[in-house]
């Protein structure tokens, strides 16, 4: 964990993507801190996902840079982010049907793993103990997410709120610097979602959190800043509570109802 | 009595060679989802090698070792060099590209060893033992046969379930695309898997090679008892894929002994139907549809 303890962790600079003739990202800037929950919202297809994409090397963009600790990240691919120390989140759940709760976790924790290609193969005894580590940490973090007890079930006959969080186990198992969660609240009941902005907030001070997300509530309850994208451009960023009120904003985003909503409120 | 408990010993140790073989197939099958039938001609390829090192004066453990080190090679070049470029393309595409290998592999055969087939040492005699002054249908080699197929299995369970390779090799095969984002590199995990399957395949050839001898097209049975064995337990599962292997060794076995060896062959083919129409997912699968 080297790099000055205060600086951003993650930069995006004039990012601009294009698929063909659309213009997904225009001249993307966006900074993520060490501590603090960064929001990312805007209506579907304004880029949110690309921008994900990008950071996590699936998507290369056109121009524009990504820096990650103060360094270029140039040619990254998705294999090299847990190494680099950033964990990520997918939309829906992405887990692996095949393997226990605990197994799931601890793909995730290869970060920390040494296994070498041949003492992996060979089953030699360093192998053997970083298993048990892996299982150690994997086990740490289910019980910090209160689901230690579904360890060594399959994911798929939990219910969904559950599963998310294996998904968020994973994603922290490796001991990020920078979360990026990729809407954690989709298709979650009211309680999983104050639950899961608890889990958030309770992080801040820790990895520095990306959060992609449609559900307001939560955006403007757990952000410290959020970042607002429309047509691949961004048109706001700041304060939850100073966006809440961007007219530009409410118009390209929140739309009619919620500047009614507000209003009668 | 004695009879019954000859060919049940006679069908455990030939299972134990189709469940090498099928495990093989399995192996692959999980991770790529291609159903290697080339695996029958590589095999082929390292038990060739195994016996060119005797043929120089090797020793039977110095072949059965070079069988097993080409097995592991071979694996890894016809995955990287043959069917990575057919990955994420239709499925037949990669049937077809296995069979191709097959054929080219066959043919190399011939080419470099020729078509007559070699005899080839067993590692001890294959004279049965005799207990109670009843001989049994149970030579030292054939318990070598089942204790080193065996040991084999053990280490593959150890190597999938306890160690972090393991999990990484399950998790892609399960979901590349999720297993990239969690730093597995997928495409050497791929390449391992094959050269672990080519692996168990070659240490098969080489234990059959006594009974069938070695030529370019002795080992095309063992495909088919093979994916026989493989479909029997449901071609997901490594352990279906052992049971399955000693199933079909035994049910061969007394077709063999009850009813005449010329029907072995259509045995074989007729489990195959069998399982297939009461159980197409296999005795072992847990479900899900599947397409060839």
């Amino acid at each position: 964990m080297s790099g000055p303890p205060s600086a951003d962790l993650l930069e995006l600079r004039d990012v601009t993507v294009r698929f063909g003739g659309l213009l997904a990202l225009d001249a993307v800037s966006l900074t993520a801190p060490r501590g603090r929950v960064t929001g990312v919202i805007g209506p579907n297809g304004a880029g949110k996902t690309t921008l994900f994409n990008v950071v996590c090397g699936f998507v290369r963009p056109e121009s524009g840079e990504l820096r990650w600790r103060g360094a270029r990240l140039g040619r990254h691919r998705p294999h090299d982010l847990t190494r680099l120390g950033i964990g990520r989140t997918l939309q829906g759940l992405g887990l692996f049907q095949g393997l226990t709760v605990l197994e799931n976790v601890m793909v995730g924790a290869d970060r920390h793993a040494r296994t070498g290609f041949a003492s992996g193969l060979l089953a030699l005894p360093r192998a053997d103990r970083d298993e048990a580590a892996l299982r150690g940490r994997a086990l740490a973090r289910l019980e910090e997410l209160g689901i230690a007890d579904t360890a060594a079930r399959p994911p798929g006959g939990l219910p969904y709120g559950v599963q998310k969080r294996v998904a968020l186990a994973r994603a922290l198992v490796c001991e990020p610097d920078l979360l990026m969660l990729d809407e954690p609240a989709a298709g979650l009941s009211a309680a999983e979602i104050d639950e899961i902005a608890e889990l958030i907030r309770g992080m801040r001070g820790g990895p520095g959190v990306v959060l992609v997300e449609h559900h307001m509530d939560l955006v403007m309850g757990v952000c410290d800043r959020v970042v607002v994208l429309d047509f691949g451009k961004v048109i706001a960023a700041g304060e939850p509570a100073g966006i809440r009120d961007d007219p530009a904003v409410l118009d390209a985003y929140l739309g009619e109802e919620v500047r009614h909503d507000e209003g009668t409120a | 009595m004695v009879r019954f408990i000859n060919l049940t010993l006679a069908g455990i140790t030939s299972g134990a060679v189709f469940a090498a073989v099928a495990l093989a197939l399995v192996l692959i099958w999980r991770a790529t989802r291609v159903v290697n039938f080339a695996q029958g001609a590589m095999l082929m390829i390292t038990t060739f090698i195994a016996w060119s090192v005797i043929d120089a004066g090797g020793s039977y453990w110095l072949a059965l070792g070079a069988a097993l080190a080409s097995g592991l090679v071979l694996g890894a070049v016809v995955e990287r060099v043959v069917v990575r470029p057919v990955e994420n393309k239709p499925h037949l595409n990669a049937v077809i590209v296995t069979l191709g290998l097959f054929v080219v592999l066959q043919a190399a055969a011939g080419m470099i060893w020729g078509d007559t087939p070699h005899s080839y040492p067993p590692a001890f005699t294959i004279r049965g033992l005799s207990v109670a002054g009843t001989w049994l249908l149970l030579s030292p080699f054939d318990l070598f046969v089942i204790g080193a197929v065996a040991a084999v299995m053990v280490a593959l369970t150890l190597l999938f379930v306890r160690t972090d390779l393991g999990l990484k090799l399950r998790a892609a095969a399960f979901a590349p695309e999720i297993a990239r984002l969690q730093g597995v590199r997928v495409g050497r995990m791929l390449t391992l898997g094959w050269a672990l399957a080519a692996l168990v395949g070659s240490l098969a050839g080489v234990l059959v090679a006594p009974s069938v001898f070695v030529g370019p097209t002795q080992f095309d049975a063992m495909l088919v008892f093979g994916f026989t064995a493989a479909v029997i337990g449901g071609l997901d599962s490594p352990a279906g894929a052992v049971v399955g292997g000693l199933l079909l060794g035994c049910a061969l076995s007394y077709v063999s002994g009850y009813v005449s060896s010329d029907l072995v062959t259509m045995g074989a083919l007729a489990a195959l139907i069998t399982v297939l129409m009461v159980r197409p997912n296999g005795l072992f699968a847990a479900s899900g549809g599947r397409r060839v």
